[in-house]
């Protein structure tokens, strides 16, 4: 039995476990200054070091958030508007149609919902969850990621990737364990 | 570099011992990951939770039976009729709403001032807030009588009549904070449980809680980059959160406050509201946090400290309703308004003169007991203040929306308003609902932020490097 070139990779990446966050963000810098780029850092606190360690840039949700208020805003006023001057208007003692103050707060209203909803879909569509299935779980030890241990995986589509020269340098970081991440 | 030591002296020894910690000494990721979702986890349930569910639950078929009869019958089951013609359907609803304003509070407005205390306090105060929130919403809904047409009294939808809800009413302002309010509440509770579904499916040794806590928790892997987005929008979603938590229940009180009547029509209405709302709604944290530290044995997290700083926001809090009552008394005498003036003259000795006084006692004498220190440390005491609290903030309530009516402007049509049994099925019954909601919580979720509580044990800390 033959393989053809276009075999699919065994291998995910390679998976550094830790007992410790400052031996992590050390561990994170230390890949990344050996030129590693496509990895991920996963621990069962946030920890903003890792932002810097591994170069993430700022997220774009406050700006996607600024606009969903403000569309909320925009619906919800224009709902108002458009209800009371121009569906049924109704005339009370000539009072104008248009009272916008009157109409300022439902505008608030929509505007925070707006927002919140933005903030919460556009954050979980910006992290690809829900995902129910990903090759990091296949790692045994991995269950310990959302409790007390921290762990560094080095993806095998790295540039850089080569199983044993990068195995070698992440047992050289004085981890837990090694382990292969199976795609 | 090298960091200088900083050895404490006796003073500050001293100081750091009347402080209790936000966090027992001695825990770790692990300690702090096992005890709460143990919680959880445990095949056994004690016996005691069986009873109080069973209790909760048992009202919670009061409220069934009593929303039964009123679709049978009508709201003419209820006392309120002409000229009170609001009184208990709007009273539990201010009431439940204003507790829930503590768990936005904590949640929220905490957070944006870095107050690391509220960490361990948030998640069940949070879901207080939803259940509370659901326990309100009841009131408005059932009082249509019809609640099955209300989607179309209350929300703008288009309909063949080409009829619109009338913007320019607070009623309908109210519709939109308190249904914004409950949806974020609901958001801002589930982002933060995401986490510890993650954790709990890791721990389940159990098929079902794997696939159950799996589902919850949207695969969710402790990424950096997801940590990343999930801060931002956690700080945005309390950002967001804090001007709503202060909208709603300024506008629950335009509901009063726009109209003409004597003793709702005034200016300082929307900051006494929430400042109450607040009041109240530590005192129902309290009033969970005490028995929940107790049978959990969750003294390690929910602190002294945390039952100081409890207790000091109610007296806060407290002393700005008390400054309220205070300033409508002042109005009602310097406004040289008749009609003012004899409101508060028949709040003060008219027929509901002995709940006005028991609000009083309760809401401005009571609490100045929370500046001692030996008061804020006797928790069983504490307990029953803090339920007394609760009912001086009904009877708040009570009296706002009942004297003003039932002393109408033509002393013909003066009545008085009495509760029927069925008023008092159906607000105990929310209180069932509330408590049902409150223990299944417990059982099934974690009623601590687990990661939340991580970060601040010691070995959350990264060491730092000399040299």
């Amino acid at each position: 039995m033959s393989h053809g070139p276009a075999e699919t990779p065994t291998l995910y990446g390679l998976m550094a476990e830790f007992d410790n966050p400052t031996a992590l963000v050390e561990a994170t810098t230390r890949a990344r200054l050996d030129g590693y780029r496509k990895m991920d850092a996963f621990t069962p606190i946030p920890i903003h070091e890792l932002d810097e360690a591994l170069g993430l840039r700022r997220t774009r949700l406050p700006r996607l958030v600024l606009l969903g208020g403000i569309l909320g805003g925009s619906a919800g006023f224009s709902l108002e508007y458009w209800a009371s001057t121009i569906a049924y208007p109704m005339n009370i003692g000539a009072r104008p149609f248009n009272s916008w103050p009157q109409f300022i707060p439902v505008t608030f209203e929509t505007t925070v919902l707006g927002a919140a909803l933005t903030c919460f879909i556009g954050m979980w569509a910006l992290n690809k969850l829900p995902m129910p299935y990903h090759p990091v779980f296949n790692v045994p030890a991995f269950d310990r990621a959302s409790q007390d241990r921290f762990f560094l995986c080095i993806e095998a589509t790295d540039p850089r990737f080569d199983s044993h020269t990068t195995r070698a340098f992440l047992e050289s970081l004085h981890p837990v364990g090694v382990s292969d991440v199976a795609p | 570099m090298a960091a200088k030591e900083h050895v404490p002296d006796h003073e500050e020894l001293a100081l750091m011992q009347r402080t209790p910690a936000v966090i027992a000494p001695g825990h770790t990721f692990e300690s702090v990951t096992d005890s709460i979702s143990s919680i959880v986890l445990t095949k056994r349930t004690t016996i005691g939770w069986f009873f109080g569910f069973a209790l909760a639950f048992m009202f919670l078929m009061v409220l069934n039976m009593t929303i039964g009869k009123l679709l049978l019958e009508g709201i003419g089951i209820w006392g309120n009729n002409i000229p009170v013609g609001w009184a208990f359907d709007i009273i539990n609803f201010v009431w439940w709403i204003g507790i829930g304003h503590a768990g936005t509070l904590i949640s929220a407005i905490l957070l944006l001032f870095r107050q690391q205390w509220r960490t361990s306090i948030n998640r069940f105060a949070e879901a207080m807030t939803l259940f509370a929130v659901a326990c309100a919403a009841m009131f408005p809904l059932l009082h249509t009588g019809r609640p099955w047409l209300a989607i179309y009294w209350l929300f703008p939808y288009p309909n063949t009549m080409g009829l619109w809800p009338q913007f320019r009413s607070p009623l309908i302002w109210d519709v939109f904070a308190v249904s914004t309010y409950g949806t974020v509440s609901a958001l801002f509770w589930f982002t933060g449980l995401v986490p510890d579904m993650a954790t709990l499916r890791d721990r389940a040794q159990s098929k079902a809680a794997r696939v159950i806590f799996g589902m919850l928790s949207l695969g969710w892997r402790g990424s950096a980059r997801h940590w990343q987005r999930y801060e931002m929008a956690y700080l945005l979603l309390a950002g967001i959160s804090t001007p709503l938590v202060l909208s709603v229940h300024s506008v629950v009180s335009f509901d009063f406050a726009v109209s003409v009547l004597p003793g709702w029509h005034a200016t300082i209405f929307p900051p006494y509201f929430v400042a109450g709302a607040i009041y109240s709604g530590f005192a129902m944290v309290m009033t969970l946090a005490i028995p929940l530290r107790k049978f959990y044995g969750l003294e390690d997290f929910i602190t002294m400290r945390h039952i100081h700083n409890m207790t000091k926001v109610m007296l806060a809090t407290g002393m700005i309703v008390a400054y309220g009552y205070a300033n409508e008394a002042f109005f009602a005498w310097y406004s040289s308004n008749a009609y003012e003036a004899y409101m508060m003259l028949n709040r003060m000795t008219g027929p509901y003169a002995v709940f006005y006084w028991t609000l009083i006692a309760i809401n401005a004498v009571m609490i100045q007991l929370f500046w001692f220190r030996k008061i804020r440390e006797n928790i069983p005491l504490l307990f029953v203040l803090s339920l007394l609290v609760n009912v001086g903030m009904w009877l708040e309530r009570f009296i706002i929306i009942v004297t003003s009516l039932h002393r109408d402007f033509l002393p013909s049509s003066w009545d008085m308003y009495y509760p029927t049994r069925w008023d008092f099925a159906m607000f105990t019954g929310t209180i069932g609902l509330f408590f049902s909601l409150f223990f299944l919580f417990v059982r099934f979720l974690p009623a601590i932020a687990i990661f939340e509580m991580r970060t601040i044990v010691p070995e959350a800390k990264l060491k730092q490097h000399h040299g």
